[in-house]
């Protein structure tokens, strides 16, 4: 079963591709030179430079930007996955990124420390205003029986405008719609991996995301919280028969999605940028729910799906410039995938009835 | 008096869309199908309705916006059968696949727009001129209020929604329609297809989305760009919540939200209100909307069978 899931994702894949290139062909693109600019963009060296050395081959700056995109792709995609797992829709990651992303810049341009302090006091103050800002949907949810998706919603604007007025009033930058620039003592960027990936704004984030992606496997298979939580995504009658806190749950598990938005918050306006621009949701939030659902909602399934997603956003700028396609053909590929992956159904179909001619012919050969 | 008369036209322009959209998202929900694309249905239907204005002006003249909306609505209904397809058909989660098409057409729109209109990628529209109703708008304050520099669409949505109670609570469609969405077992037991009434529900949302987008574009962007997709389809869903499923609270949901958003987008203009910090104002529409939320929504449960892929097998 898991085999076939995997292979229903890649079917995915690869249908998503192929629809892509019809769609270029159609509007008069040309598909090769666009997936080779992808590709290219990406960090993929197509053509080796002369005297370029190993090491200026695979450390190059664009494969250090696709990384950079998959940084803050895991994290989304995590903090949806997560919610998913414990049977909640948390489509608030837009908001509670941004808002974490505020709590963590707020910290990184007011204060002034030495960097081991400074940047996990910022990141620290990240996840915490996702969680805070991922609270009321659950105490709603759990208490008043409200919808999560409305509301989160909801959150999502209050933050957006919230976030307008006090960059505006609190964080005031260089330009009218950008926050103040943060200390470089609390940047999750390090010279040696900028020096590695000749300039790229890679960062420890990675690491984080990846530890991240660990310790949510870990809580949701390996510890009695975790399996509780999951419990109620489940069956919540059968849970609250069993004792279960279901409400606790419900609260604490949307907060744990928020604190990962929240990080996500972090490594994106601390580390991928290093100010917050404002008047509109972070993309890679919603972006989230691509990877969640690509990714079958499992930790290490997140990975490899925010790597595909990062290569895609990452390439797609270069594609653009190179070659006139509009940006837009990313997303539209990505929509395109998720389509076929929910859809599933029908390559599963497909996929057992060539399972069993194969069968068949075997049978027969005895 | 003259506040009123610069809020009440505006919020009743604002709410027409999407209360449309909203009501869409009922006859799908209703009919057992979570519909959470509804923010791409209205973009196609947008995007179709400039498609039609900005390549055959010339041949419908001074028809074209009608034509448009038509449009609109046909493309809607059609797109929404690729949510049909995959959640009814072939039993995908309803979420994952209104999600995929929340991504697809802002982005396949906008990609054809700028294939269209090479350049800026921005299709503009004049958009429905404003109207007068005869008589009506002579009556001294209502009719300025509510008859005065407003749209012929909106009565016609006021139609829409007449039939749409009267079709869901009066007619035996209507009923069997609600029962795909509480029980679908029990239909099928008498015999009528729930695959059948659920493709018509999400059907109808298509176009009902559809017909709201064109509107969106037609009387309050203007001009078809990213400045579309700007989450009507998302406030139409809690809309939707919000009005507990029923057409005529929905109506009310729809109107309450689309005074609130008018009041906070118009509020600066009135030196009184301007005095307040600007976060009080932007953050109105959606913390009222929370507020009311709590009020009146405990325990709002929408259909029972809404999100599950219907199982002949089960129970």
């Amino acid at each position: 079963m898991g085999k076939n899931k995997f292979l229903v994702s890649l079917l995915a894949v690869i249908l998503g591709i192929i629809t892509g290139a019809l769609v270029m062909l159609l509007t008069g693109y040309d598909p090769i030179k666009a997936y080779e600019g992808l590709l290219k963009g990406a960090g993929f060296i197509l053509q080796v430079p002369k005297n370029a050395t190993l090491g200026d081959i695979i450390f190059n700056k664009r494969l250090g930007d696709t990384l950079l995109n998959t940084t803050t792709l895991i994290l989304t995609g995590l903090a949806i996955a997560f919610a998913f797992k414990t049977g909640l829709f948390n489509i608030g990651v837009p908001g509670q990124m941004l808002m974490g992303g505020f709590f963590g810049v707020f910290v990184g341009v007011k204060l002034s420390l030495h960097f081991y302090i400074h940047t996990p006091l910022a990141v620290m103050a990240a996840i915490l205003g996702g969680a805070l800002w991922a609270l009321l949907p659950g105490i709603l949810k759990a208490k008043y029986g409200i919808n999560e998706v409305v509301t989160a919603i909801m959150m999502n604007y209050i933050s957006l405008w919230s976030v307008y007025y006090f960059v505006q009033n609190f964080l005031k930058g260089n330009f009218e719609t950008e926050s103040a620039i943060i200390n470089p003592s609390a940047s999750l960027r390090v010279e040696a991996l900028t020096k590695l990936f000749h300039g790229s704004n890679i960062n420890l984030g990675l690491f984080l995301a990846i530890a991240v992606a660990i310790l949510v496997w870990w809580i949701l298979d390996k510890t009695t919280f975790g399996y509780e939580l999951k419990a109620v995504g489940y069956n919540i009658h059968a849970s609250k028969y069993a004792g279960i806190k279901v409400n606790r749950n419900m609260i604490l598990s949307m907060m744990i999605s928020g604190a990962i938005a929240g990080l996500a918050g972090a490594v994106y306006y601390l580390g991928y940028t290093n100010n917050i621009k404002i008047g509109s949701l972070p993309q890679a939030g919603y972006d989230g729910i691509a990877v969640s659902l690509l990714g079958l909602n499992n930790p290490f399934g997140v990975l490899l799906s925010a790597l595909f997603f990062g290569l895609m956003n990452a390439g797609g700028l270069y594609m653009n410039a190179a070659t006139k396609v509009p940006n837009e053909l990313v997303p539209i590929i990505v929509a395109i995938i998720i389509y076929f992956a929910a859809t599933s159904l029908m390559f599963e179909t497909w996929l057992h009835r060539i399972g069993s001619i194969f069968r068949k012919k075997e049978g027969g050969s005895k | 008096m003259n506040a009123l008369q610069i809020i009440i036209p505006l919020a009743i322009t604002y709410t027409v869309p999407l209360f449309l959209i909203a009501l869409g998202g009922l006859f799908s929900e209703r009919s057992g199908v979570i519909n959470i694309a509804l923010e791409g249905l209205l973009g196609v239907g947008a995007f179709a309705s400039a498609f039609v204005i900005f390549q055959y002006e010339n041949i419908f003249g001074p028809a074209t916006v009608y034509v448009s909306l038509i449009a609109a609505a046909v493309a809607g209904g059609l797109c929404s059968l690729l949510h049909a397809f995959a959640s009814i058909s072939m039993k995908a989660d309803q979420v994952v696949s209104g999600t995929a098409i929340n991504i697809l057409i802002p982005a396949l729109t906008i990609f054809l727009a700028r294939s269209i209109n090479k350049g800026s990628g921005i299709i503009p529209v004049v958009g429905l001129e404003l109207w007068d109703v005869p008589l009506l708008s002579k009556i001294p304050i209502i009719g300025s209020l509510f008859f005065h520099n407003t749209y012929i669409t909106t009565f016609i949505s006021i139609l829409i929604v007449l039939i749409s109670w009267y079709v869901l609570y009066h007619r035996p469609f209507g009923l069997r329609l609600r029962a795909c969405g509480e029980n679908p077992q029990a239909v099928d037991s008498v015999g009528i297809s729930v695959v059948k009434m659920r493709y018509i529900g999400v059907f109808i949302s298509g176009v009902l989305s559809g017909l709201g987008g064109g509107l969106l574009l037609n009387t309050l962007v203007k001009e078809f760009s990213t400045l579309i997709f700007t989450g009507m389809g998302f406030l139409a869903l809690a809309a939707l919540i919000f009005g507990k499923w029923k057409p005529w609270n929905v109506l009310g949901a729809s109107a309450f939200f689309g005074l609130a958003k008018t009041v906070s987008d118009i509020a600066p203009l009135f030196p009184s209100l301007n005095r307040l910090p600007s976060i009080f104002l932007t953050t109105f529409p959606y913390v009222i909307t929370l507020v009311a939320l709590v009020l009146f929504s405990k325990n709002a449960v929408g259909p029972r069978a809404a999100g599950e892929p219907y199982d002949v097998g089960k129970r």
